[in-house]
């Protein structure tokens, strides 16, 4: 895949790929059918490797031709080193997990830099749907309450939050629409959140 | 194929003039670049795939794997099998003459370790002129020769499959071989091992070891599904008042049946000494022994890329295993692909059809052929 084709297919993707330095070693945390580490393989020279539970997807990776680790991320990161990534990418991921803070931890442990993505709950369209009564469905939630795998839901304010609590600098977010960022009310109109995290700098 | 220039073996005695026995399915290409091996464990042999012409039920062991359209495809692959050293279907074992003696090897056979037949297999590399396999693999057992090839010839072979195998035994695995083994070594047809003298056979040595070793292939669950608490003989209508027990040392229960069925079909085609020896082959099997424990520095030198693969309910070689190897080789920066099955058949699951298992196999075995039609184009 090369990056019109991503851009085209994955424009979220796309932009995140620009946060991926060239030659980086990266690992991909819910690498879903592999395409971003493909990308990044092809198209920046990164390598690494790419962590999936589902059996589908880890065939599709398989396929791709990227290291895919079986895994679920549920048990934590225990397979990988300290500081052991230039970059770990979470992307649409964490907010299905379980234990979101735990697995945050892990991921700045291994990696010198972090970046975390997962659907907006605040944006506009979702608002309107609760001050209708309904639990919001859209592009970047389609599932109903009752079979949604996103057990965790969260706004771009409320991430900040826990990731100043986790002992993490935000490097720096942005609200994506469509894959294009929104700079005017991002956590209204952005419909995906996307954060760059590292560990603070110890204080000497 | 005959070998006259000795084989120093770890034990550090020498195996002076041997056989090896072996079979290809498919043809090698011109720059030499499609050859697979394939590695088999515990009672297997070079047979891998396919039947013969004057034996047309005698099926290859992992023919579901290797064949034409199979995820080895030997339509693309030239796949080698080839029967270990001191195994019983063809290659030297202890079964065979002693040159120095002119008797049966019997207990003079030496101690085998997985390093030893990798060597061997080397051997036969050379001659059939293969510099490097486009993969070697093998599951159990097998897995654990793949897995050496990497340490040991790292320039030697690009992809490296090992499936429901170990970095080395636990406590748990040596202890079930000693058990199988002393059925062998206290059956008094056993004779020190030179039975072959005195024209018998430690059949029921041999016949306790596969039980004991069949139960550690099947899972908990597998075993409860299959036979349960069935009775061989059941009556019509069990309960109310019926004894349907025999009150004796026969069989009652199904497993009982199907265990000593197993374990005697087991000791008429194979050899006590070689049962004796691969398992000893197994307990010594630890690469990172070497390096202080440490398996990161055990694979610190392999070149190749990895598939690795397990078994959920694989209790013999757990999943925990296989993670062990996955994190040593990621600990290197090497490139590696793992996929835990959920299966239900316990260690056995690596022989058996499973179209998630195989899937995962063939996907990266295509890629391992994409990567050489790649090269060929270039």
């Amino acid at each position: 895949m090369n990056f019109e084709d991503l851009s085209t297919l994955r424009p979220d993707l796309a932009f995140i790929a620009h946060w991926v330095g060239d030659r980086a070693h990266v690992l991909d945390v819910g690498c879903g059918d592999g395409a971003m580490l493909r990308y990044l393989e092809k198209g920046k020279r990164c390598s690494g490797y790419g962590i999936e539970i589902a059996d589908d997807k880890v065939l599709e990776s398989t396929r791709r031709g990227i290291n895919v680790i079986q895994h679920d991320m549920e048990q934590g990161l225990g397979l990988f080193g300290d500081n052991s990534f230039d970059t770990v990418l979470c992307l649409s991921s964490l907010q299905m997990m379980q234990h979101v803070e735990a697995l945050l931890r892990d991921i700045v442990r291994v990696g010198a830099e972090a970046i975390v993505s997962f659907p907006n709950f605040a944006y506009w369209p979702h608002r309107v749907a609760l001050l209708k009564g309904r639990m919001p469905v859209s592009r970047s939630l389609p599932y109903q309450w009752y079979d949604t795998p996103n057990v965790r839901c969260a706004t771009i304010v409320d991430f900040k939050e826990l990731a100043e609590e986790c002992g993490l600098e935000v490097i720096e977010y942005v609200a994506l629409a469509d894959g294009k960022p929104v700079t005017f009310l991002p956590n209204l109109r952005g419909s995906l959140a996307v954060f760059r995290l590292r560990k603070k700098a110890k204080r000497a | 194929m005959h070998f006259a220039e000795p084989l120093l073996l770890q034990s550090g005695a020498s195996l002076g003039d041997y056989t090896l026995m072996y079979e290809t399915y498919g043809s090698l290409n011109a720059d030499r670049s499609n050859a697979v091996l394939i590695c088999h464990a515990l009672n297997a042999s070079h047979h891998v795939a396919g039947t013969y012409e004057d034996a047309p039920k005698n099926l290859g062991w992992w023919d579901n794997m290797v064949g034409p359209g199979k995820p080895v495809d030997t339509d693309r692959f030239f796949v080698i099998g080839v029967n270990n050293l001191g195994s019983c279907f063809g290659s030297t074992g202890p079964m065979h003459t002693n040159p120095a003696t002119g008797k049966p090897y019997g207990a003079a056979f030496p101690l085998l370790t997985v390093e030893d037949w990798v060597s061997a297999q080397a051997r036969l590399a050379d001659r059939l002129g293969i510099d490097c396999f486009a993969a070697v693999m093998g599951g159990s057992l097998g897995g654990m020769q793949a897995l050496s090839w990497s340490i040991k010839f790292p320039e030697r072979l690009r992809h490296c499959i090992v499936i429901a195998s170990t970095p080395k035994l636990s406590a748990q695995n040596i202890a079930f071989n000693d058990v199988a083994r002393q059925a062998i070594l206290t059956d008094p047809e056993y004779h020190g091992g030179d039975f072959y003298e005195h024209n018998t056979v430690p059949k029921n040595g041999l016949k306790v070891a596969r039980m004991v070793g069949h139960i550690t292939y099947l899972s908990n669950d597998d075993m409860a599904e299959k036979f349960g608490r069935r009775l061989r003989n059941a009556a019509e209508t069990p309960g109310a008042g019926r004894n349907d027990y025999k009150f004796d040392f026969g069989v009652d229960f199904e497993i009982e049946s199907y265990l000593r069925y197993q374990g005697d079909k087991f000791s008429e085609y194979f050899d006590a000494n070689t049962y004796l020896l691969i398992t000893k082959a197994l307990d010594y099997f630890d690469p990172a022994r070497e390096h202080g424990g440490d398996l990161t520095k055990a694979l610190a030198t392999t070149r190749a890329q990895f598939l690795i693969a397990s078994f959920s309910t694989d209790w013999r070689f757990s999943p925990e295993r296989s993670r062990e190897i996955v994190e040593a080789l990621i600990s290197n920066r090497r490139q590696v692909t793992y996929a835990e099955i959920d299966a239900p058949h316990g260690h056995d699951a690596f022989l058996l059809e499973d179209a998630r298992y195989m899937g995962v196999v063939r996907a990266y075995v295509d890629r391992i052929w994409a990567h050489i039609t790649a090269g060929e184009a270039a």
